[in-house]
């Protein structure tokens, strides 16, 4: 059977789990008796193997059952959680993850058998208690056994009798039967096991309908195929064909565990409905097994069931409310589609801007019902945009939840105790953003650990800790979001930076005299330049830091660090909540266009000339007690300005971490929203240019990044 | 069977102007021609990016063919044209004199000229394409625009 289609679910489902595996491995190095945990693990390796067998990935398969024996021996107590085991848990999830991405880029999981690590999982459960191992086994048939009687029990009973027809499918059906076709009653039960119910059950839909037609179905055919349904549902079918031949279609289809079906004619309809409560009761009951099976999983044995199956069937109906999972009322979206739909927003926007501008340069026009339908397209726009990019947002958590195990593994091979701590995983950030934001976190995470931490000895001689500590908080700011990096490591030495810095050329000697430790750690950040004294294989090969900024940069983003010697050094990530669309204010300067954004300028200032002060041969101004270096965009745009020397300058305060700076225009436009486009990489290399927009008369205006001036 | 086979190989040009020279670009590399209008400068360009337009929603950098190709600017004429070219699926505008036509060249009318060590305009030709009418310079897209270059 052809299963292509649920490659992509099939990816990112087992991607959670094996996060989830990831998680909660970790969780039980700290703490190897917590049930709850070691439950954990045993369904979602359960779940990866049923999922990997139903896609026919063998070799997957056979890795995660193994996984899953040593799990249910954990679980039974019979084997004791031990770091050797730990550590070969962890690999076998690497091979999964590497199955995983073989899957991902060819759609097969490659030739890898992994053979070591099976072994070594069976190492584990032969060595510990062989003879317990027997008995569970013995235990876990029994159960299976219980189980199967429960199914042959209420299981393969002919629900269809339940369903109730309406008006217009009676006459559907009348109408069918009097043109010779045939009306069956089909109850459809798929495994248990099944983890793509939704999948089976729109292959038995699909065959049936080669045969003939469905006139309902019990649950709806969306509730089908939104999974919502235990592993049976029912439907009336309308046919020429015979009864066997039906059946049979149904069987084909895999992990279909039974199909009961039966013609049945016109006196049965109206008995039906007589008998329809009776079997909505009967239905509870059975709903009621089926809940209690799952429950049998974990630990509680055939006996406890008992009772549970005896209690009055009054009590179903709410037992089964309260066991059912939250329905999750989520769809899946591919993001090119989300990324189309951000660009036809900001279309929109762009149209809306030209009539706005189209509006105000009719002269005369004072037709208030335009003005205000103008006004609430606006309105309508914006909120548009607003949502669209809500969508798009997804927490960071998907990307930092593999830092844990990252840490641990640092922690074993550079042999410093260390622990992560992290805040805000739930901050949310455009999903491009989000994507591109794990490779530089993990450069940075990986700084600290091997950089940053210094050694137990030295941390005791410090009279620190002698377990390290990393922080990774992440929280919104106004309309950016900050990640901080923090560790209470050595921080960094910055004359051991300087004297690193001339040895490789890259400053002279007297540069280095008269360098600020800011600028010295901003030399950090420049290519190849790392200053650990031995290269590892964590960090300090030179490619870093540098990297980390680019890449951050082309997020429009922000680095900044602050590190105290012997402290510990904090690295700061501000990023846009968006990057398509943002607030600007419009400026003119020598009679061009500019834009720049909002989110950067404090206030906006009228200075007189007579107030502009020198300092070391710069313009500054005095505002408010605070010393503003002056830049005039004319100079820097390498353009006239339009102004007179001696009249008041408009002067914008832009504030990029803690620095402050004026930026002087010629005039005022005003605040628009403007779409952000690429300029294409002919454009020429401006850094103090971020990107183009498109004004509402279809002019170009160029984006002032007031970050890359201050 | 034979003439269609010609045409098969036959390579189309635009050809355009300019001052009193013409010159070829592959049809595969023109997206669009269109008319000048307001283009928005882009401080700290090289001398040949005149700068951005808006191109049905997308913003295109434009190059004043002309400046890249080491000749002297002149005034702008009613003839002048934008002709966007797609390379690598990256957009770039070039400002011509003019757009004649579209010259169809076979192989056997196309001289290639070896630009190794030439200097000026020569550096950009990939050849010289003969019509009955006149001499036409082929441009060299991929040299033009190419890394060390631009």
């Amino acid at each position: 059977m052809d299963v292509s289609q649920y490659l992509d679910i099939f990816i990112d489902e087992t991607k959670e789990h094996l996060q989830n595996l990831n998680d909660q491995i970790l969780s039980l190095e700290q703490d190897g008796e917590n049930m709850d945990t070691i439950n954990e693990i045993f369904r979602a390796a359960h779940s990866l193997k049923g999922m990997a067998g139903t896609m026919g990935y063998k070799r997957m398969q056979n890795l995660t059952h193994d996984m899953e024996n040593v799990f249910s021996e954990v679980r039974n107590g019979t084997i004791k959680v031990d770091p050797d085991m730990i550590d070969l848990l962890f690999k076998c999830l690497d091979a999964l993850e590497e199955y995983l991405s073989t899957i991902q880029e060819t759609a097969d999981e490659g030739t890898n058998e992994n053979e070591p690590l099976i072994k070594g999982l069976n190492n584990i459960l032969d060595s510990k208690g062989s003879a317990g191992g027997a008995k569970e086994e013995k235990k876990e048939e029994a159960k299976e056994e219980a189980k199967e009687e429960a199914k042959a029990e209420g299981g393969k009973e002919a629900k269809w009798h339940s369903i109730t027809l309406d008006e217009s499918a009676k006459s559907v059906l009348d109408d069918a039967r009097s043109k010779g076709f045939k009306t069956y009653g089909i109850t459809v039960y798929i495994q248990e096991a099944c983890l793509l119910k939704a999948a089976r059950a729109f292959l038995v839909f699909k065959a049936l309908e080669e045969l003939g037609e469905v006139i309902v179905s019990v649950p709806s055919a969306q509730d089908i195929e939104d999974e919502k349904f235990e592993n049976d549902f029912s439907v009336i079918f309308l046919s020429e064909h015979k009864l066997d031949d039906i059946v049979k279609a149904i069987k084909e289809v895999s992990e279909i565990e039974d199909a009961v079906a039966a013609e049945f004619a016109d006196g049965e309809l109206a008995a039906q409905t007589e008998d329809k409560e009776e079997e909505v009761q009967e239905e509870a009951k059975t709903e009621e097994k089926k809940e209690e099976k799952p429950g049998t999983l974990p630990s509680t044995d055939v006996a406890k069931t008992a009772p549970a199956k005896a209690a009055p069937s009054s009590n179903a109906p709410e037992k089964k409310a309260a066991a059912k999972p939250v329905v999750n009322r989520t769809v899946r979206v591919d993001i090119e589609k989300l990324d189309s739909l951000m660009n036809l927003v900001s279309e929109l926007i762009i149209s809306k801007n030209s009539l706005v501008s189209v509006a105000g340069s009719v002269v005369g026009s004072s037709n208030i019902a335009f003005n205000e339908q103008i006004e609430y397209l606006e309105s309508v726009t914006t909120n548009l945009h607003e949502s669209v990019m809500k969508v798009r947002m997804v927490p960071i958590e998907n990307t930092v939840n593999k830092f844990p195990r990252m840490i641990r593994d640092l922690s074993k091979k550079l042999n410093k105790k260390m622990e992560l701590y992290m805040t805000g995983e739930d901050t949310e950030l455009d999903r491009t953003v989000v994507d591109e934001i794990g490779d530089p976190l993990m450069h940075l995470l990986r700084n600290s650990a091997d950089h940053g931490l210094e050694s137990a000895e030295v941390r005791a001689e410090r009279g620190k800790p002698e377990v390290g500590s990393i922080f990774l908080d992440a929280y919104q700011d106004g309309n950016s979001v900050v990640i901080e990096v923090r560790d209470d490591g050595n921080g960094i030495d910055v004359e051991n930076v300087k004297r690193s810095a001339v040895e490789k050329g890259k400053i002279t000697q007297e540069q280095a005299d008269v360098m600020t430790d800011k600028e010295v750690i901003n030399l950090l950040f420049q290519p190849s330049f790392s200053t650990a004294k031995v290269v590892s294989d964590v960090s300090g090969r030179g490619v870093g830091l540098d990297v980390v900024k680019s890449k951050i940069e082309a997020l429009s983003g922000e680095i900044e660090v602050k590190t105290v010697l012997g402290e510990g050094s904090t690295f700061t990530i501000r990023l846009p909540l968006t990057l398509a669309i943002i607030q600007a204010l419009m400026v003119v300067v020598g009679g061009e266009k500019y834009a720049i954004s909002l989110g950067t300028i404090q206030t906006i200032e009228s200075i007189n000339p007579s107030d502009i002060k020198k300092v070391q041969g710069n313009d500054v101004i005095n505002l408010r007690g605070a010393v503003i270096p002056l830049v005039r965009l004319n100079e820097v745009l390498d353009i006239a300005t339009t102004e007179d020397s001696d009249k008041d300058m408009i002067v914008l305060i832009a504030k990029k971490g803690d620095k402050l700076a004026g930026l002087v225009v010629d005039e005022l436009i005003g605040q628009m929203e403007i779409v952000i486009k690429p300029m294409g990489k002919y454009a020429g290399n401006c850094k103090f240019i971020s990107g183009a927009t498109i004004l509402g008369d279809g002019e170009v205006a160029l984006i002032l990044d007031a970050n890359a001036l201050i | 069977m034979d003439e269609l086979a010609i045409n098969v190989e036959k390579t189309q040009y635009i050809k355009i102007r300019l001052s009193d020279e013409f010159f070829g670009i592959d049809i595969k590399y023109v997206d669009n021609i269109v008319r000048m209008q307001h283009i928005t400068r882009v401080p700290q360009a090289p001398s040949y990016v005149k700068g951005v337009i808006n191109l049905r929603g997308e913003v295109i950098p434009v190059f004043s063919l002309r400046l890249k190709m080491g000749l002297e600017e002149v005034e702008e004429t009613k003839s002048f044209r934008i002709i966007i070219l797609k390379i690598d699926g990256e957009s770039v505008g070039i400002i011509v004199d003019e757009v004649r036509e579209v010259a169809n060249l076979a192989p056997d009318e196309i001289e290639k000229v070896n630009h190794k060590n030439a200097e000026g305009v020569q550096n950009f030709l990939s050849g010289i394409g003969k019509t009955e009418s006149s001499l036409i310079s082929l441009l060299d897209i991929n040299e033009i625009f190419s890394e060390k270059t631009v």
